[in-house]
Parts: structure tokens; sequence; C-alpha cells
């Protein structure tokens, strides 16, 4: 299999740290290679584009100017929309690009075309589902597991391209093939409120809330995320939820910590301790660490 | 030696305003063969064709050029006047000096060298015209129809009432169409039933028509006046002519859990069975997937049962071949799919349906008696949310167009579900009303100001369930806040579509289809009812999206054509077609391949004594709409173009060239 060059993002290196310490793991234990892009920058996030748009389309291109490969792949749901979108527009927008070459003045970039891909896509596409079923050691038997999406892997639909964007399965399918059970329910794509956790709690509040009590409703024992925004949303969230009197105590994980466990990767390689919601009682209760 | 005269048109300021006519007149007198050229402000004036009629029979003129509008406009005209002056009209053509010249320069002085130059080059060609005379094809004054809906329904007995004899097709057991799915009409509330019926019982005992259902048109061969279609009645397993309709084997049959297609799923049916209780014919069908003899063997229930001895177990499909002079396409339309939306649940919730699934529970004789009921549990429906442009007017679903009809029975069923639950309430969620027919706007309004519906601008963004409940997700966008309201049942007004299959139909017919799959009329004004393909004519939704009222209209509309056209012995065609020398044509048929009308056959030359002695191409006159892909195609020129043959057309090139 070929090398991915492999952007973090800046969550990696803070608030989801767990996300890339399992991601390595899990790869490791794949066999999918990833090469750190060296000295990347930020991807610009959400503020960049609204404040300053060119500036957003320049920190792509020099991240793309700095890839070993030209097959990268982010766990970032943020970061995989600012290179999906900022590639789309400078590749239907010629003048712009020549506008961005100016600014970033790259040196590698010439004729190369690159893909950049989320991690589930690597997973579930590249490596197969298949094939991940063949490598697990511990399926994740009676674990009910409600998948959540977010907005942005999927959103706008004709450039990220990714699932169906109001029921996508590509993270459901491979729940399946590593034996837990994804339930059914309607909110696999509803919005966490993002960065208005900052400016807006109330409102990241009362979105949260909706899903978690969407997620209880549908049966399910985790909620497994593949955004770091969308996990410290859910997650951190269930503190002050839990002040004003709603407890849900539904443990957020990201969907390479459940995979982990499946491929029988120790649990301190994944992480699981820095997640707000403990998830080891319901993964005991369930013999699954 | 030619005589010909030219006459130059002002139209008004149209064309003198940019082009200086008196000098187009005063060139065209100089060139060679013209005797006659004179201006006059509007030569299709009753003056103006005056002046040539007298032209013609005083200066003895062989040919005429008419320098004016399109040939598109005012042809017929002049070749008319033309012909009561004793002009063959095919000697008369038209300088186009408006569309082509005056209309689209400015520099007056290179205008009218232009416009010169157009008239000089079609004198040249006049002077090459042969007197035609129009074909003349005999007609089969028998017409078929394809589509037992309303508009099949309401064309068959205009045209059958008219004295002809009609063959009406429809594909399903009985016919009716989806007006017969319906609960009532709108704006009037008039029961679709009770006014669709007395035409089906109409139609079935009319002595003009035969009425062929479970059948379905496979091939059409011919032309206008004259099409051989094959049509294959499929096997009912039921003796049409023995069985009496009385249902006892329907009764009997022990498979009553299958989806009836009639009531849309909502309901369920028999393996044997009839569609809906005023199915015409009263017949019932073997549904051949689903019978439990066809399937394993054993049961045969309905034929001990059937007091007749109808049951058929061997009957096969039959092919039935049929000569017809006119052809009315009245195929109608289908609801895309609801499962397209995954916002709105994508077919997962049983308690989000269709508009047409909504007729059947309001229908008195639907699957719930007419009760309002939840498809899911069964309990009453106490509100209810209606999703206008569903599919319809949204490009990412492929489908740009308004469907027309939805806003109008979108305002019905909010109405009659408010008749029938009291204390219920309905909301709308719509883009726009477009409520554009008589009497319906102000059912609209009869809607929103006397009903109690509540109608909200806006789209919706998504439907889940919770506690029970739908809950619909959407914008008010006149008061600008989100709202969610908790339904008890959603209805989509999903976009119309064209049928299923007709695009394979239409092919068989050389009928163009639209981007959509709807069939082309000739002229999206002026022709309505007509196709491209003389003797083909359409009816209802098979066109466009359509209501009743427009539907039946349209229906009467090509039954009057076709009326009009068996009204005469013989159809008279322009002599403009393609013309095959038989002396010089090898037969390689590559005239043929190109036709897009098929009207090019293989014809057998034969010597006296009955050898073959080869074989070569024939155009049929009848089909022929000389468009000339076969003169380019073939190799050795053996086709020419009457009215456009290639000695005509390189004296106007070589004028040109000349200039």
């Amino acid at each position: 299999m070929t090398a991915y060059a492999y952007f973090p993002g800046c969550s990696a290196h803070g608030t989801a740290k767990e996300y890339d310490q399992s991601t390595r793991s899990v790869c490791a234990k794949l066999g999918i290679e990833l090469q750190e892009i060296p000295d990347w920058v930020c991807c610009g996030a959400s503020p960049a584009h609204a404040v300053n748009p060119l500036l957003s389309l320049a920190l792509v291109a020099k991240n793309l100017d700095l890839s070993p490969s030209e097959q990268i792949v982010t766990g970032c749901a943020a970061c995989f929309n600012r290179f999906k979108t900022a590639m789309d527009t400078l590749q239907h927008d010629r003048p712009l690009w020549e506008q961005v070459k100016q600014i970033v003045q790259p040196s590698k970039l010439n004729g190369r075309e690159f893909r950049i891909a989320h991690l589930l896509e690597v997973l579930c596409d590249d490596f197969g589902i298949d094939n991940l079923k063949g490598q697990v050691t511990k399926p994740l038997k009676g674990l009910k597991v409600a998948c959540y999406y977010g907005c942005l892997l999927v959103r706008p639909p004709k450039v990220m391209a990714f699932d169906d964007p109001d029921n996508p399965t590509k993270m459901d399918e491979l729940m399946k093939a590593i034996g837990a059970e994804p339930v059914n329910w309607e909110f696999k794509t509803e919005c966490c409120g993002a960065f208005h956790a900052v400016p807006h709690p109330e409102i990241v509040l009362r979105l949260t809330d909706r899903i978690l009590q969407a997620a209880k409703d549908a049966g399910a024992d985790v909620i497994s995320v593949a955004c770091p925004m969308c996990q410290i949303n859910l997650d951190l969230r269930q503190i002050d939820l839990k002040k004003r009197g709603k407890t849900f105590d539904v443990p957020v994980l990201y969907f390479t910590q459940l995979l982990g466990l499946a491929l029988g990767i120790n649990e301190n390689e994944l992480g699981l301790d820095r997640l707000i919601v403990d998830p080891k009682p319901i993964l005991k209760a369930k013999e699954l660490v | 030696m030619a005589r010909i005269g030219v006459f130059i048109c002002h139209c008004g300021e149209n064309i003198a305003r940019t082009v200086d006519v008196a000098k187009v007149r005063d060139a065209l007198a100089k060139h060679p063969g013209v005797v006659h050229s004179v201006d006059y402000r509007y030569m299709c004036s009753a003056p103006g064709q005056e002046l040539i009629r007298e032209a013609i029979k005083e200066r003895g003129l062989t040919g005429v050029v008419v320098a004016a509008c399109s040939p598109h406009m005012h042809e017929p005209t002049f070749r008319k006047a033309c012909a009561l002056a004793g002009l063959n009209p095919y000697l008369c053509e038209m300088a186009n000096i408006r569309e082509h010249c005056s209309w689209v320069h400015d520099d007056r002085e290179k205008a009218t060298e232009k416009a010169i130059e157009l008239v000089r080059f079609l004198v040249e060609k006049v002077k090459r015209n042969r007197p035609l005379m129009p074909i003349r094809v005999p007609i089969t004054k028998r017409a078929l129809v394809i589509g037992g809906g309303i508009a099949g329904i309401q064309a068959a007995l205009d045209i059958a009432n008219g004295g002809y004899e009609v063959i009406l097709v429809e594909r399903q057991p009985s016919i009716g169409g989806h007006m017969a799915q319906l609960s009532e009409t709108f704006p009037t509330l008039d029961c679709s039933q009770c006014i669709l019926t007395p035409k089906m019982v109409e139609v079935r005992q009319h002595p003009n028509i035969r009425l062929l259902t479970y059948s379905e048109v496979e091939d059409v061969k011919g032309y206008v006046g004259n099409f051989e279609v094959t049509i294959r009645k499929k096997a009912r397993y039921v003796n049409e002519e023995v069985c009496t309709g009385c249902g006892a084997c329907i009764q009997r049959c022990p498979q009553k859990r299958i989806p009836s297609e009639f009531d849309r799923g909502l309901g369920r049916r028999t393996a044997i069975y009839i569609p809906f209780p005023q199915a015409v014919p009263n017949i019932p069908v073997i549904d051949r997937e689903h019978c439990a003899y066809f399937r394993r063997g054993g049961c045969r229930l309905c034929e001990k049962e059937c007091p007749r001895g109808a049951i058929d177990f061997n009957q096969q499909d039959q092919l039935i071949t049929e000569k017809v002079g006119a052809i009315v396409l009245a195929t109608g339309y289908d609801l895309i799919p609801s499962d397209l939306y995954s916002e709105y649940g994508g077919g997962r919730y049983k308690d989000v349906i269709d508009g047409l699934q909504f007729e059947r529970l309001l229908s008195a004789s639907g699957p719930t008696n007419g009760e309002v009921l939840r498809p899911s549990d069964g309990k009453e429906v106490k509100s209810v949310v209606f999703i206008s442009c569903v599919g319809s007017r949204d490009r990412s679903k492929g489908i740009p167009y308004c469907s027309k009809i939805c806003c109008m029975y979108v305002a019905k069923h909010a109405i009659l579900f408010k008749h029938k639950v009291h204390d219920g309430q309905a909301f709308v969620f719509y883009m726009d009303v477009r409520a554009a027919g008589k009497g319906y706007e102000e059912f609209v309004r009869r809607a929103i100001e006397e009903e109690g519906v509540v109608y909200l601008r806006g789209r919706v963004s998504k439907i889940y369930q919770q506690d029970g409940k739908l809950i619909v997700r959407g914008v008010d966008t006149l008061s600008g806040v989100p709202v969610e309201i908790p339904a008890d049942l959603v209805v989509l007004a999903t976009a119309i579509k064209a049928s299923d299959g007709v695009t394979e139909l239409a092919q068989k017919l050389g009928v163009p289809v639209d981007a959509h799959g709807f069939l082309s009329e000739a002229h999206p004004k002026l022709r309505p009812v007509e196709t491209q393909v003389a003797g083909v004519f359409l009816a209802g939704a098979c066109q466009a999206p359509k209501d009743i009222p427009d539907t039946v209209a349209q229906a009467s509309g090509a039954a009057s054509k076709v009326l009009s056209m068996f009204a005469q012995e013989a159809i008279e065609r322009e002599p403009t077609i393609a013309k095959v020398n038989e002396q010089t044509c090898v037969g390689c048929f590559e005239c043929q391949r190109v036709c897009p009308y098929r009207a090019i056959e293989r014809k057998e030359i034969r010597d006296r004594q009955g050898n073959l002695v080869k074989v070569v191409a024939y155009v049929n006159p009848g089909v022929c709409a000389g468009c000339g892909a076969c003169t380019v195609a073939c190799r050795n020129h053996s086709v020419d173009l009457e009215g456009f043959a290639e000695e005509q057309m390189f004296a106007e090139l070589n004028a040109i060239v000349a200039a």
C-alpha cells in the first residue's frame, strides 16, 4: 500500500490528542503508512475563510506544496472540508489560483494532482471493509453505537462527495465490520454548534442536548465521531448539561478508538483516559476492556 | 427563357429602414432573366398579393421571388397567390431580407448590398425550379389511442363519436389511469370517480371502440395514414368472453397480502384481482408473480370456485397486428419516488407518503374507507404537514421544471383533511403558490382564509421521528423564524415525471422526447397536440405536467386533429421530398442508415420475365420529411431533394461566389 501524507490538524496537538494517537496506532496495526506533512501549517479552520478567503486558500495551497505525497489523509472533518473546498475553488478559478501561487510561491506543486481523503475513506474504501473485517480480533459484540458524522464531512454535498449528505452510512458500515451494532437514528449530520461553543455556548448546549437525547433514545451505548470539534462539543458539554439537570453519561469516542479496541490494540495506546465521559464502565460491562 | 418577377417588400419600416428597397428593385431589374421588379409597402397585404397575381398574368412570369420576411411566415401566402394566378406554387420562392438582413444589420449601404445578393441567388434558384404537385397519401380511417387514463379516454370517445373506429390500448388491467385513484378534484371538489366512471363505461360500450387492456404496443411500422401496429395482449389467465366479473375467484384466493398498486402500497390485494371496484373491464387478472399456482403449483382454488369455468392457466400472450391511420399518445405520468429525499426520511418513515397515497387515504373506496389514518399504526391523523415542490424546481435532483398541479392538489388535500378531521390541523410548506387557472386562486384563498389551513412560506430541511410523531423542521421565511411542527402524517408533493417506458415507445414511433422524458410537441405554441411525426398526436401529461381540465382539452384537441385528417379522402403532403434515381442507385443503403424518419425502403427492380435485376432505395412519400440527410449521404448522388435539388443549390452557391 502506498504511503499517505498525514495532515493531523491543530486539534491533534491539543484537545484531540487521543484522536491522533489512536489514528497512528490503528494505521500502524493495519500497515497503512502515514508520513506527517513536514512543517505543516494550520488549514485556516473556520475563521480564515470567513475573514480572509484568500488566506484560507493560500494556507491549503501551502500544505499541498509541503506534502510528500499526492494522497493526503486527515482525520479532522474541518481540515478535510477546508482542503476539499479550497481545492475545488482553485480548480474552477484559474485567475484566483494564479493569485494564490503568487502568495505561496510553491516549489513542488507543478503538475501534481492531489487527493484529500478523510481517514474514514482511507479505511472503508482504500483499505476496504472486507479487509478490515479480517483484521478484527476483538469484535465489539453487543456495543450499540450511534455514528455521528457532523456537518463538515458531508456538506456541501457536491464538493465533499463523501456519502449521502443526510443519511451517511460509511461509519455505520465500519462499525458493523468490527462487530458493533450501529443504531438507526436521525441526527447523524445534525449541527453540534461547532465554534459557537465560544461566543454562544447556550446555542451549543441546546444543539448537543438534542443530539445526545436522540442518541440515547435510539438506544446507543456510545457515540462514535470523526471530528474533533464534534467530539469536544458532545463530550465536554455533558458537564454543563449535567449542571442543568440533564445527565446523559454517554461516552463520545473517536471511531479510531473503537476500531483500535476491535483490532486488539492496548487501550493505553488509544487515549481512552483522555475522554471526559469515561467509556470504561460501559466497555467493561460489555466485556470489551 | 426564364421570365422571373421580383417583388420587394418594405415590411413597413422593418426592411425599408435599413435596406434601400428602391436600389434593390433597380439592381434586380437589370439581373438576367428578371422581367419585372417592383417594391411595395406590405407585400403580404391583399393589394400586395394582387400585384403579384397581376404581374404573373400580364407579364407571363415563369417564376416569382418575393423578397420579404422568413419563408416560415408567409411562404404559403405567396405560393397561394401564385397558384391563384395559374403559376405552380413551387415556382415561387422567398428571399429573407428581414430576419437575415435588415433586422440584424445597421449599416444601410452594406445591408442593401447584402439584400441584393440574397434576392439574386434566389432568382438563380427559381430559374431552375420545376413545377411540383402535392403528394396524396391514402388514409386508413381508424385510430390507435395509447393509454387509457382520462386523456386517452377523452380522445378515444371524441374520435369514436365522430364516427371512426378507435383501438384503445391500456397496459394496466383497467382503464381509468391516475384519475381513478383520486378522491375529489379541484377546484370544485366533485368526486373524481363519479365524473370519470361514466366515461369509462361509455368507452366499454361504444360500438366504435375496441378496448385492449393489459396490453402494450410492441411495434409500430408505416407512416401517416398507414401505420401498422403490433400490440401484445398479455395473458390475463381469465377468459374475457366467459367471465362475468362475479368476484368469486377473488374471495377464494388465499394470497391476500399483496401490496395493491392501485392503493399505492397502502392497501392489499389478492393474486387474482380487479384493481378497483369500478374497473373497466370488470374482469380479473392473475398476477403470475404472486399466484401460488404459478409459484409452486397446486392451489388453483380460483379455478375450482369459478362458476363459469373462466380461469385459464394455459392462456398465452397474444400478438395482435392492426392497421391504423393516426395514433394518439396519452401515456400519462408517474410521480418520482419519494425516497429520493433522504432528509425527508428517504422512504424509511411509513407516515411520510406522497400525494397519490394521500388521495387513496381520502378516498371512500380506499384502504381506510376514507378515514385519514396513519399507515404505520392506523391511528387517526390529527396534524398533517404538506410539503410542496418535493423534486419539482430542484435542480439538484435534476428536475428544474414546475409540476404545475401540486399547488392545487395540496390545497385540496388540506381542505379535504379539514372536512374529515374537524379538530385537525393542516400545515403547508410552499415556495410560492401557483394557482393560475379558472377558480384556482379562489380555491387556495378558501383553504387559507375559510378552512384554517396554515400556509408557511419556506422549505423543510429535515423530518425526524420523536415520541411517535414526525418532527418537521423548516423555516417560515415570512416571519423569519425556524419552525418545528410535530405531525402525525407528512404528505410530499413529489414531482411529476413521464411514465416509465415512454421513451422506448417514443423511439418506436420516432417521436422526440425532451430532456426530462416528456414527449415533444411539434411547436410549443402553435402545434401543441401534434408531434414531428405526421399522424402522431399527443394528449395529456405525457407532454408536460397537466391537470384534468387541460388534459381533457388537449385530448379533445388531438381527437379533432385526427377527425379533420379522417375527414379527407387522402392526405396532402408537401412534395419537397427526396427522390431516388433508380438508374444510378447501387443499393448501398447508406441513405437508409442516416434517415431519421425511416422513410427509405428497399425496392426490387425486375425485368419483364420477373428476374431480379437489382435492389434500389425507395423513398416512401408518405413518410419523407424532406430533411435532405440522404442526399448528403448518397455516394454517387443518386438521391436528390425535390425543390432543393443539387442543381438549384449550386446555382444559388454560384451566384454567391460570383458576387
